[in-house]
């Protein structure tokens, strides 16, 4: 980049040509993205309600209120219970598959191309669609699930009228509709491992057990927790999938900080809502720490 | 793949995968063909991502009544589209579909545009504020969305845009993402081009329509797709800027009516689940290469 210097000799022509290349962008930036994150930062610290909409500035300053009154509540820490639930047993879940998933299909010779876009196909469509479609799937008389079950005996549940069972439900849906996208990271991923460590470690007369756990698991360790990262952080923001299927219920089994969030802003509740995104901005930033810690530590 | 090279060819999976079977089948032995049972999985396992899909569509296609049959039915023993009528005639699923199609657009073009220009002038150009701008840009790529849209309610609301197409769009034609791979797309273009085309007398900004855009099509294709995909299944936002029906767009129209009055009408939301998701498979599968190799460029840098 530094070498056009010698030829082109007006730096200051291509610094306003650079700035008005990037102008709209950040412009519109500032305004729309930038702008909002402070604002929502500020508006957690207020007691910002609907009713302010139009005079924005001058509402109260309450400190940390809404934080401390936050962690307080039963309701909240409900939800966060469950996003953390969400995460812990989807991100491992979706994971594993995707992984064995990448594993069959780069050993594939025929059929891999085919393959890759049927997993993915899920990936590109609505969570809207997929819920409304999974809702039926799961349900208790006449649902795919349950009907699959009855060929076998067995009386299936009303997957999502169930307390225990409907956050593990909607997980499930999530893995599906996710491990595409995990496939194909980690079918690249496995792409750059060299075949010749393989074969080496074949003729030392290593298991294929051995090569995965001892040669392929470490050299997809980067892909893996890139994976992980950017599963954790989608997962720690589900909404749809619940808002559809199960309108957050049971009893709030399925509500998540996002649905909690969007519930307060619906109540009008502003500045409430904004810490509570916040504190799901605080997670999200945590992952995003463990991530840049583990690739730190590889290059 | 930070080294891309000039030629603008799309690395296409399927490229990439005979590179690899090749010469592995040549050499060792038990590389030499997959056994049976791993395609037997693999294939029941494909059939379990797709049979919601093939489930949604038979549905769809059901009278009412052979909808919610306990046991149900496979293949629809009375074939209707009486649930698209219904959708497209009774309900207004075609302004839904329109409103859709219009807001993806208008994010799409932004997002391809803007980040490109914005990617070009990091990845090739000098300019005070350079690493101010990247680095804004990549702080807020994992801010999660929920973060911003109580301010920006307000800020669209002041402008006087709830309730608009407008302000559907509007706030999102500047998503890091685009930014992010077109600046990685270009910095693997050499910058003799450029040079040359200094050379030859060619100003900043034409350089960049004329030189640079022309070579970036494999990029522009998936910031587009990715774009467009994104916006189109979109739902929080539009679900909070939309308070009357003829501004909803399909996702918005599809999750009220699944929790509202029409929650038990299977057929007829499986026939909406069918509008939002079969224009949006028949685009990846058309340009699904475009948009594999979007994913794999973000995922190994």
């Amino acid at each position: 980049m530094s070498t056009t210097r010698h030829v082109d000799p007006t730096r200051r022509q291509q610094a306003v040509a650079a700035w008005v290349l990037a102008l709209p962008f950040v412009a519109l930036f500032l305004v729309f993205t930038a702008g909002p994150v402070l604002a929502s930062l500020g508006m957690s610290f207020t007691d910002i309600r609907s009713t302010d909409m139009r005079s924005p500035f001058a509402v109260g300053f309450v400190g940390l209120e809404n934080y401390t009154q936050l962690l307080g509540d039963d309701l909240f820490r409900k939800v966060a219970l469950n996003t953390a639930f969400y995460v812990v047993l989807g991100v491992p879940l979706t994971m594993g598959v995707a992984l064995a998933v990448a594993v069959g299909v780069n050993r594939v010779t025929r059929f891999a191309g085919f393959f890759r876009v049927g997993y993915y196909l899920p990936v590109v469509t609505s969570i809207v669609a997929v819920a409304v479609v999974w809702k039926f799937l799961y349900r208790e008389r006449g649902g795919l699930f349950n009907t699959v079950l009855s060929w076998v005996g067995v009386e299936g549940p009303g997957w999502l009228d169930s307390t225990t069972l409907a956050l593990p439900a909607v997980v499930v849906m999530s893995a599906w509709r996710n491990l595409g996208f995990l496939m194909v990271i980690f079918l690249a991923g496995l792409q750059t491992i060299p075949t010749e460590m393989k074969e080496a470690a074949e003729i030392d007369g290593a298991t294929a057990w051995q090569k995965f756990r001892y040669i392929t698991l470490p050299m997809l360790r980067p892909t893996l927790l890139f994976g992980a990262v950017i599963t954790g952080i989608g997962y720690l923001q589900f909404f749809e999938e619940a808002f559809v299927m199960t309108s957050g219920g049971p009893l709030d089994a399925t509500r998540s900080v996002t649905f909690f969030t969007y519930d307060q802003f619906t109540f009008g509740n502003y500045g409430y809502a904004a810490a509570a995104s916040y504190l799901l901005f605080l997670a999200v930033v945590l992952l995003t720490v463990i991530q840049f810690k583990v690739f730190g530590e590889k290059d | 793949m930070s080294h891309k090279t000039t030629e603008p060819a799309p690395l296409d999976p399927v490229d990439i995968e005979t590179q690899e079977t090749e010469p592995a089948a040549g050499r060792a032995s038990s590389y030499a063909s997959a056994p049976g049972w791993l395609y037997a999985v693999l294939g029941g396992g494909l059939f379990l991502m797709i049979v919601p899909f093939i489930w949604m569509v038979l549905t769809s296609v059901k009278p009412e009544g052979e909808a919610r049959r306990v046991p149900p039915t496979w293949w629809p023993e009375t074939f209707t589209l009486e649930n698209y009528e219904t959708l497209f005639v009774k309900l207004d699923f075609p302004t839904y579909f329109i409103n859709s199609v219009i807001v993806a657009s208008a994010v799409t073009i932004g997002n391809v545009l803007f980040g490109a220009m914005l990617g070009y002038a990091l990845a090739k150009l000098q300019f005070p504020g350079k690493r101010v701008v990247f680095a804004l840009v990549l702080a807020t790529l994992m801010i999660p969305g929920v973060v911003t849209f109580v301010p920006l309610f307000i800020l669209v609301t002041n402008m006087g845009l709830t309730n608009t197409l407008t302000g559907m769009w509007l706030p999102f034609l500047s998503a890091p993402f685009g930014v992010f791979l077109m600046r990685q797309y270009i910095i693997g273009l050499p910058d003799e081009l450029i040079q040359a085309a200094r050379v030859d007398g060619a100003g900043e900004l034409r350089i960049f329509f004329s030189v640079i855009m022309p070579l970036c099509g494999p990029a522009l294709a998936t910031v587009g797709i990715l774009t467009f995909l994104g916006s189109w299944n979109n739902f929080l936002w539009p679900l909070v800027v939309a308070t009357s029906e003829d501004k909803y767009t399909l996702p918005v129209a599809l999750a009220l009516y699944a929790i509202g009055q029409n929650a038990t009408q299977y057929g007829l939301l499986l026939a909406g689940a069918v509008v939002v998701v079969i224009p949006i498979i028949a685009v990846f599968l058309a340009l699904q290469r475009y948009i594999m190799q979007g994913i794999a460029m973000t995922g190994i840098k």
